[in-house]
């Protein structure tokens, strides 16, 4: 209480006399991506400082690839590298799945302090908010793809480069809009973060399943076929597919980016929303 | 700097919605530093939040450093700084990190960037945390950073939401003096909103008083106390009878072997009390005088006190972060000393 009263009289009496006023710094207009560059760079920056978490998250793709992959190879009887053909575009779709899936979660720690509110008091887009944040996920998903093609060549597998190049920027279509739409979840269960697990979990391991990422629907019942034409995520996979294989005109692609940009733009269109109404 | 009309909130809810700001009218000139009052749930939060386009205004209009917060409020945003009630740094960021990143927010130069981030580090005394991570800051440290992070863009009108909540009162009084410092040395103007009453009192030359979503009053703390509330004279007797026999004598309320009253300029009013009961031969035991306080303002404007309210939050938002547990000890005893 007499720090404080001290404090006060000290500089009580300056109060009066108004000091003339510093130019501020000057500022440039933003724009959205310079917003989405900013972002993103905020977002990586603890990453770049704990490369130790970053290297850990390319522990998560190997996993299945070394444990799933065998087993897939065993029960289809086919040689290993036509397999892994199948495989690893599908292990790369689903980690860009649970990457961007997570972007909520991040949000909500920060929507629980007050550093999610100080980034909307900031003259930033709306947009650039859910794209930065969303790409975050998709720079280490760039590493994490060469690095599982690599592990994957000498059992045989093959990668076309321009085919990995656009598939990865199809993944990252497709990671904005999903990581938009974890945001906005995020944002409707800010008071109760439990909420925002439990929709995850609900919603993933059917996208995940319905798509045919890790197990061809080809032969399973009518109903789970019917079930994966209208999930985004099986076009996704199917160009994944064709791109990596070098059919990079196959009509497969072009649904597939049909399907990712449909994604995006109701994502963004949703996340907006929220962040408008929260 | 500010001027509203008729701003109001209403959040949609069942049975017709929830008005939180009802017709608020408000006008700042340049340079003034404003303490906005009230308990929890007037409405001072929200205010807050439509003036600095966190929400949409549902009624009303408002120019924020001459931009209108409906059509404008990208331009309220680059002109504004505002410091929320939560830590606005990212808990696993760096503290230097973070402030780069909020320049280049507010689109400043990499150059200007860096310079303001080194200067406000070294004015805000955070030299030695720059590198460290957010989440091992205490709780003075994080509120510093949180007033870095405000002014990177050095804006001409800072919005305060709850500066020194759950602050020890050393880092209160070093809080303040920085608030001060800033705007004596650029003539900031300065909004907040504060439970504490000690603090709008001593710092704040404009007091407003919200309750339930209405301005209740608004003006400097002196002339709100003196208009609203007088000075508070305890006298003590030795018995009930002599307490009774004094209060039909003098005036005032008799509680027991006590009599209180109230009356302007009671410095004065003492000796004079004193004598008159000598005259009356009614034995005094003793005499306390109290200046009032905003919360006799309060008191007498709501019937309640916004002392007790604020307390009970202060205490709450401190036990949710572990790391004031230690100051909350500190703060009660020093709430029960003043």
């Amino acid at each position: 209480m007499n720090t404080l009263t001290e404090t006060a009289t000290a500089t009580g009496s300056s109060i009066a006399s108004v000091a003339a006023s510093v130019a501020p710094p000057a500022m440039r207009r933003t724009n959205l991506a310079t917003d989405t560059w900013n972002v993103l760079v905020r977002e990586l920056r603890p990453v770049m400082r704990d490369p130790f978490s970053a290297l850990f998250s390319l522990i998560q793709p190997l996993i299945f690839l070394g444990l799933f992959g065998p087993l897939l190879v065993a029960s289809s009887g086919a040689p290993a590298g036509e397999t892994l053909q199948w495989f690893v575009p599908g292990i790369l779709v689903m980690v860009a799945l649970f990457g961007t899936a997570s972007t909520g979660a991040n949000l909500l720690s920060e929507m629980q302090t007050g550093s999610h509110e100080r980034t909307l008091v900031a003259p930033l887009s709306r947009s650039a908010l859910l794209i930065g944040r969303a790409l975050k996920e998709v720079v280490p998903l760039t590493v994490q793809a060469v690095l599982v093609c690599l592990v994957a060549l000498p059992f045989g597998f093959t990668v076309n480069v321009p085919g990995l190049l656009i598939g990865l920027v199809l993944l990252a279509i497709f990671g904005i809009g999903f990581g938009a739409l974890s945001y906005s979840v995020a944002l409707a269960c800010r008071s109760r973060d439990w909420m925002f697990w439990v929709i995850h979990q609900t919603l993933i391991f059917p996208l995940m399943i319905l798509s045919g990422m890790l197990l061809p629907l080809d032969d399973g019942p009518a109903w789970m076929k019917v079930a994966a034409a209208v999930n985004p995520l099986s076009y996704v996979v199917d160009a994944e597919r064709a791109l990596f294989a070098g059919s990079l005109a196959e009509i497969a692609v072009l649904g597939g980016f049909i399907a990712a940009l449909a994604t995006a733009a109701v994502g963004l269109a949703v996340g907006i929303r929220a962040m408008r109404r929260f | 700097m500010i001027r509203a009309r008729g701003l109001g909130k209403t959040f949609p809810a069942k049975g017709g919605g929830v008005q939180a700001v009802k017709s608020f009218d408000l006008d700042v000139e340049r340079g003034e530093l404003v303490a906005f009052l009230g308990p929890n749930g007037a409405g001072k939060s929200t205010t807050l939040r439509l003036l600095t386009t966190l929400l949409p205004a549902t009624s009303g209009e408002a120019t924020v450093v001459g931009c209108d917060i409906r059509r404008d409020p990208a331009g309220v945003r680059r002109s504004i700084g505002y410091i929320g009630q939560g830590d606005s740094a990212g808990h696993s960021q760096r503290v230097r990190d973070e402030l780069l990143s909020q320049g280049a927010f507010y689109g400043l130069s990499r150059r200007d960037t860096l310079a303001r981030a080194d200067e406000l580090i070294e004015s805000l005394d955070l030299g030695a945390l720059a590198h460290r991570q957010v989440q091992a800051l205490s709780g003075g440290q994080k509120r510093r950073l949180d007033i870095a992070l405000g002014l990177i863009h050095r804006p001409e009108l800072l919005f305060l939401d709850e500066p020194s909540t759950g602050l020890d009162p050393q880092s209160r009084a070093n809080l303040w003096q920085h608030i001060v410092d800033l705007r004596n040395r650029y003539g900031t103007t300065i909004f907040l909103t504060t439970h504490y009453l000690d603090e709008a009192d001593q710092l704040a030359e404009r007091v407003m008083v919200m309750d339930h979503g209405t301005v209740i009053a608004d003006d400097t703390a002196t002339a709100l106390k003196d208009s609203l509330a007088g000075d508070l004279i305890t006298l003590s007797f030795e018995t009930a009878t002599d307490a009774a026999a004094a209060a039909s004598h003098i005036g005032g309320t008799a509680v027991g072997t006590r009599v209180t009253l109230t009356t302007h300029r009671g410095e004065e009013a003492v000796p004079h009390l004193i004598r008159s009961l000598d005259d009356a031969r009614i034995p005094l035991v003793g005499v306390t005088h109290r200046q009032p306080t905003l919360d006799d303002v309060f008191l007498a404007l709501t019937g309640r006190s916004l002392r007790e309210e604020g307390q009970a939050h202060a205490n709450n938002t401190e036990n949710n972060n572990e790391n004031n547990n230690e100051n909350n000890n500190e703060n009660n005893t020093e709430e029960a000393a003043a």
